[in-house]
């Protein structure tokens, strides 16, 4: 099992940020590599338990399932059901936290999963910074104020 | 009840910033409002506990009690004691955590307290932002200014038990000691737990001259890093050690990083401290020296003492047949209860006829020596042919040299730092991995204060001991 931590600061309130990334069927209007997403079987997107299935732009296609979310704290995670990534017991935490001074946001984004000891540095790699971090930047530009 | 809630974005990274935070006397360094603070009772400033007596500049006098600190989670809680402002019931936490884009630090300030009715809006706006956002401010541009002066941590004294001469437990005294600043490739820790070894007892008397008195003495020791310079060690590290010079005996040591390890969340220091020196001693012994085999008759001496207990527990889970000797019934129980099957309580040091009876005959495959000269005669004739004798202590005496040619025998006299010279990490990880799996229990059922040694030496000596003995400093 190994896990992954990113994290970052959002030039932009809580509240802000939460409105963006709440919706779970949301990443085409924030993230730079969905092309196109939509909740299987018709479901709320807050609804626990829903599965968002989503296209790249590379072309793969990646189904997740919502697992918690928390208006009250900022917070909601899920697991992957199916990706090309190659990880098993793929679960992810996004959690954002204010930061008083200067009415900022404090966001983290972390994962736990198994896979081939050998693409473990990589993947870390690849998940942290080219999911995780990207989708931050581009929130950044998002929710400029 | 009034809840007041701060958080900002320091611009450094998380180990610098609670290097400064996790010192609970440090806010008169880096907070604006904070006038001369001390610690009580001079307690280490990162002890669970401690009370922080200030005076605000405003000439507001506050005690504050340290409740919790985590290293691994970065937090702090702490309360007041007593104020001369009207506050009541106040508890604060301080949280960090990691802004890993940019290598900063986010800080989360959190409180909750009383106040007389009608000024709660002046206490919220007193704390969160006179005392809170100030302190952000003040943290950030003391870290600016390069600031790394920890005043008390720079400052520190030392106390440690020295041996103003060779000689007996008398000879042992509490003093006052430096603890130099570590220099590179090296850090300075605040022990815990000490270790108290058989071997301090030969250097106490001079037996195994490694010091020149005065000098303090001890093998090993846990504790906490509170000041590093030496790369994969920060402050808060909990690390332990099992090696020459002697000189554990004290609260601060600075010493190589090359001899720590550090402890997994699984060991407490006090049991790192009973066991690193011992429990690498069952392992090189069981391991290295001789492989101890399943079926195996293994003789093991002082069956219930802090090595041959752990001896008695790793060699019965590798499947030998353990035979060890003790000094009384009690102790007997007490080996029986750690793995030996066979224990033979001996004064007088004969057990050669009731090993051979126990093993057919045959007598002993390995025999693992603490004994030296007076037990030689016996240890010869309870050993197996072809078998293996270690000696690896001479609590009566050094050693004649001895004729194995009879039994075909083999002697090793091996010396532990010459094997965790080189295998420290394998070593100090087979032990830890069998402390995890239970395999090896320690038993610390004497704790003394560091300034009662010469009360544990007297007790070791006296054989008025079992398991393994803990200095707590």
């Amino acid at each position: 099992m190994i896990k992954v931590y990113t994290s970052s600061v959002i030039d932009a309130p809580a509240d802000a940020v939460w409105a963006q990334v709440r919706d779970f069927n949301g990443l085409p209007q924030w993230t730079p590599f969905v092309a196109e997403s939509r909740i299987e079987e018709g479901q709320p997107a807050d609804r626990i338990g829903c599965v968002r299935n989503f296209r790249l732009r590379d072309g793969g296609v990646i189904r997740e399932r919502l697992l918690t979310l928390s208006d009250y704290d900022y917070q909601c995670s899920y697991s992957i059901l199916e990706s090309p990534m190659g990880v098993e017991n793929y679960v992810a935490t996004l959690k954002l936290t204010p930061v008083t001074e200067g009415n900022r946001t404090f966001a983290e984004w972390w994962a736990e999963f198994d896979c081939a000891p050998e693409r473990e540095a990589a993947l870390a790699e690849q998940i942290g910074q080219g999911v995780f971090q990207a989708a931050f930047d581009s929130l950044k530009k998002v929710v400029a104020r | 009840m009034i809840r007041v809630r701060r958080s900002a974005v320091i611009d450094a990274p998380i180990d610098r910033v609670w290097a400064v935070l996790r010192d609970f006397n440090s806010h008169s360094a880096w907070h604006p409002a904070v006038g001369p603070s001390t610690i009580e009772r001079d307690e280490a400033p990162d002890r669970v506990g401690c009370v922080r007596d200030f005076t605000l500049k405003d000439g507001n006098q506050i005690r504050e009690q340290l409740l919790a600190l985590s290293d691994r989670d970065h937090v702090s809680t702490y309360c007041i004691l007593d104020a001369t402002l009207p506050m009541r019931n106040y508890a604060a936490t301080v949280q960090l955590k990691r802004v890993t884009d940019g290598d900063r630090t986010f800080w989360h300030w959190e409180s909750t307290f009383d106040v007389p009715r009608g000024r709660e809006r002046e206490f919220e706006e007193l704390v969160g932002g006179q005392v809170y956002e100030a302190g952000f401010t003040g943290l950030a541009a003391f870290l600016r200014r390069g600031g790394r002066p920890f005043p008390l941590l720079t400052a520190v004294d030392s106390v440690g038990v020295v041996a103003m001469s060779f000689g007996g437990p008398e000879v042992l005294e509490l003093r006052r000691l430096d603890s130099p600043a570590p220099r590179g490739g090296e850090v300075r820790l605040r022990q815990t737990a000490i270790g108290v070894n058989y071997i301090d007892v030969y250097i106490r008397k001079g037996l195994y001259r490694m010091i020149e008195p005065p000098a303090p003495i001890g093998m090993e020791a846990a504790g906490i890093v509170v000041e590093s310079n030496a790369a994969g060690f920060s402050p808060g590290d909990r690390v332990a050690y099992a090696c020459p010079p002697p000189g554990a005996y004290v609260t601060m040591r600075t010493l190589p990083a090359a001899q720590l390890v550090l402890l997994p969340d699984h060991v407490d220091e006090e049991a790192a401290a009973a066991i690193m020196l011992k429990g690498m001693t069952a392992e090189y012994l069981l391991h290295r020296i001789h492989r101890v085999k399943p079926g195996d008759a293994v003789l093991v001496h002082a069956a219930a003492g802090g090595v041959g207990m752990l001896l008695c527990q790793w060699s019965r889970a590798l499947g030998a047949r353990v035979i060890g000797t003790v000094s009384s019934e009690a102790k007997a129980e007490l080996a029986r209860a750690n793995g030996c099957e066979h224990p033979i309580v001996t004064r007088m040091g004969s057990f050669a006829e009731k090993t051979k009876q126990l093993t057919g005959g045959r007598g002993a495959d390995v025999i693992y020596d603490g004994l030296g000269r007076e037990a030689a005669p016996e240890n010869l004739a309870a050993l197996a042919t072809r078998g293996h004798w270690v000696s690896y202590g001479q609590a009566t005496g050094p050693l004649d040299p001895v004729n194995l040619s009879e039994k075909s025998g083999t002697f090793s006299q091996p010396v532990l730092f010459h094997y965790t010279s080189e295998y420290l990490h394998q070593m100090a990880g087979h032990v830890f991995a069998a402390l995890r799996d239970g395999v090896l229990k320690p038993d610390v059922r004497r704790r003394y204060p560091l300034a009662a040694a010469a009360d544990a030496h007297r007790d070791l000596e006296a054989r008025r001991t079992t398991g393994q003995i803990v200095l707590l400093a």
